[in-house]
């Protein structure tokens, strides 16, 4: 801070005039710690992101070695040990694999129509007032622990769906995927889909929601201007606008889906065997098997447990960031 | 002259007519799904709802085109779709609720909070031990986790808003690809980064790393809403005074959003105390207190919870369920606190 005394002013009139101030915008010292300190922790999520991939990957590249590509395809997950005492290994995640991916698709099915409902009545049918507390109560669902989920899937859904799977599969057994090989439904992808369905309704109602409230207002107003009903201006208007990013919460959803561990090991009755019927009590996902076998795993079966992270880490990363880049693009064009 | 008050007049609203219609169409539609339950084939309460949903629906498209033609069809279905939906989605939420307070709360009594489970099994009535260890555990991991990523997240978000480097957009998009890191990976990365390698072992430090890679989006993009909402004014006032920019961010902007900033650090909070499967990697799990966060196994809440679920015994089970309600209880606090904070006006 400079105090410039009246008297210097007037001192300096009848000298020469100075020389012109340099400005430039050279930061000063402390701007430079701040800028520099903030700039690497800003870097850090980049650095946990590479270090967990790179970690996993170091993991996964050796059980690549002595399992080879069946660690993708196989579908046996048997540690054996011969009475020399020379442990064999026949690893593979290829039953998972298809589990993860029925399961996710179960919970899709269900879970997204109900969170375009959800999000249609919150921005345009719901109240206010309502609107309010039941957009706290839809965050606050995704608050819940997912061992809440679990236990709840178990106790209180698994009773109810087995019977709704029983009704399935007696009026559409003749449709292939609603088919079992043996009539025994509880602990099925379908119920545990049906879990994740709930736990991914918060996610993707809330991206929905935030697309359909970018709608531009003036082309919902002309819409009404024109005459369409309400149901009208949403499918002439809004869902044009915001498909896309319902697809990307939808992928955010998948993401979230593939991940789940707790809720699905609870509910799912793990089974090293390919299973396409979503009714049948066999199934599986690579995260329930982590847990699955990580108490009683050591050695090699261990790292291929590491590795089986990996490929989740991957598969849910990619998922995440196309999902994002929709909803990033969408958002975008509303503005 | 006499003035003549002129009523506002809300045309949008509601007639009486219109209230007792939509009224009548759901009295009749429970009338005669209950009337299809009792008489026909259709059995139980799946039944009754289907029926209902189905009835509903079709009296009152009946009732939205006799007043407005054939236009009010679609619309008239897809708003009943939309609501149905939408009590779909809320049905389980409350259902989840009601269980966890019902089957909670028979097991809630005094000593679950002055004892462990040294000295008890799970398999013991309820009132044998209790689940102190367990709540100091969480204690400990939100207290570690809170003291690593609220400062990273928050950085995080002021190079995103403050500095918006060149890499600001790149680091944004980073930053949500990890939100969607799976809980059961961050375990495992922990286990192999930290656990195996270093002399830190399984201890309540290393769950509360795993945790902290959970926390830190969270934190991150909250901060980052809140920062972005604090007026451009205030931070070019204190520029034009001759502050630098540490002293406008340090003095004036988080400041001004501090409120913002504890909501999102109660937030990532709220995301974390529920955590189960990282913890199954990284604190071992233990039966007796451990007052010690970086040395020997520790329990945590949702451990408990766990390890009542999976021994499956109707005891260990009641311990779960009791478990889950003091977590649920616990999630709920950190929630409702967060919104009250967070609706507060911004720098009072």
């Amino acid at each position: 801070m400079y105090k410039i005394h009246p008297m210097t002013l007037l001192e300096n009139k009848s000298a020469a005039t100075p020389a012109p101030r340099e400005i430039t915008t050279k930061p000063r010292v402390s701007d430079k710690i701040f800028r520099g300190v903030v700039t690497s922790f800003g870097m850090s999520a980049l650095v946990i992101l590479t270090l967990i991939g790179g970690f996993l990957a170091v993991r996964g590249i050796q059980t690549f070695h002595s399992q080879g590509w069946s660690f993708l395809t196989s579908y046996k997950w048997d540690v054996t040990v011969d009475d020399a005492g020379v442990t064999t290994n026949h690893l593979g995640v290829g039953a998972m694999l298809i589990g993860t991916v029925l399961v996710s698709i179960v919970a899709l099915v269900v879970g997204v129509p109900l969170s375009i409902a959800m999000a249609l009545f919150l921005t345009f049918y719901a109240p206010a007032r309502l609107k309010t507390i039941l957009v706290s109560i839809v965050d606050l669902m995704a608050a819940f622990p997912s061992v809440l989920f679990g236990l709840w899937g178990f106790f209180v859904l698994m009773p109810m769906a087995t019977y709704w799977a029983k009704l399935i599969f007696k009026y559409l057994s003749w449709i292939p995927i609603f088919n079992a090989p043996e009539p025994f439904f509880e602990r099925s992808p379908f119920i545990a889909g049906l879990v994740l369905a709930i736990m991914i309704i918060p996610i993707v109602t809330s991206v929905s929601r935030e697309v359909f409230a970018q709608t531009p207002l003036d082309r919902i107003q002309a819409a009404y201007a024109l005459g369409a009903t309400k149901w009208g201006m949403i499918k002439a208007v809004v869902f044009p606008f915001g498909s896309s990013g319902v697809v990307g919460g939808a992928m955010l959803g998948l993401g979230r889906a593939f991940g789940e561990t707790v809720a699905v090991y609870t509910v799912l009755n793990i089974v090293f065997a390919p299973n396409w019927h979503v009714l049948f009590g066999s199934g599986g996902n690579i995260a329930s098997l982590i847990i699955l076998k990580w108490g009683e795993a050591t050695g090699d079966e261990t790292t291929a447990l590491l590795a089986a992270g990996f490929i989740l880490f991957v598969m849910t990363l990619v998922v995440n960031m196309f999902a994002n880049f929709i909803v990033r693009q969408t958002l975008k064009s509303g503005k | 002259m006499t003035m003549t008050q002129v009523k506002p007049q809300r045309p949008w609203k509601a007639t009486p007519r219109e209230i007792t219609t939509s009224f009548g169409v759901v009295a009749s539609a429970a009338a005669i799904s209950y009337l299809l339950v009792l008489l026909t084939g259709l059995k139980g309460k799946i039944g009754f709802i289907l029926s209902f949903i189905i009835i509903a629906t079709i009296l009152q498209v009946a009732v939205g085109v006799r007043k407005f033609g054939r236009k009010a069809l679609g619309d008239n279905i897809a708003a009943s779709l939309i609501y149905v939906g939408a009590a779909l989605v809320f049905l389980p939420v409350f259902s989840i609720l009601y269980m966890a307070v019902a089957k909670g709360a028979a097991g809630l009594h005094p000593s679950l909070f002055t004892e462990t489970m040294f000295n008890a099994s799970f398999l013991d009535p309820i009132d044998k031990g209790g689940l102190l260890h367990a709540l100091v555990g969480t204690m400990y991991l939100i207290i570690i986790a809170m003291i690593i990523s609220v400062p990273m997240g928050i950085l995080t978000a002021l190079y995103l808003t403050e500095i918006k480097g060149p890499a600001a957009g790149f680091i944004q998009f980073i930053v949500q690809a990890m939100s969607g890191v799976p809980s059961v990976v961050a375990g495992l990365f922990i286990f192999t980064s930290v656990i195996l390698i270093t002399p830190l072992k399984t201890s309540a430090a290393t769950g509360a790393l795993a945790l902290a890679i959970l926390m830190i989006p969270t934190v991150t993009r909250t901060s980052q809403e809140v920062l972005l909402l604090v007026p451009h004014d205030l931070r070019e006032a204190g520029l034009a005074l001759g502050a630098t920019q540490w002293k406008t961010v340090a003095t004036i902007v988080v400041p001004a959003a501090r409120n913002g900033l504890i909501t999102a650090t109660i937030l990532g909070i709220a995301r974390i105390a529920g955590e189960t499967a990282p913890l199954i990697f990284t604190i071992g799990g233990a039966d007796k207190l451990n007052l010690n966060p970086f040395k020997d196994y520790q329990s945590a809440l949702p451990f408990y919870v766990w390890k009542g679920l999976t021994l499956g015994t109707p005891e260990s089970l009641q311990r779960a369920w009791t478990g889950i309600l003091i977590l649920l209880i616990l999630v709920l606090t950190l929630f409702v606190a967060a919104r009250t904070l967070g609706g507060k006006k911004m720098g009072k």
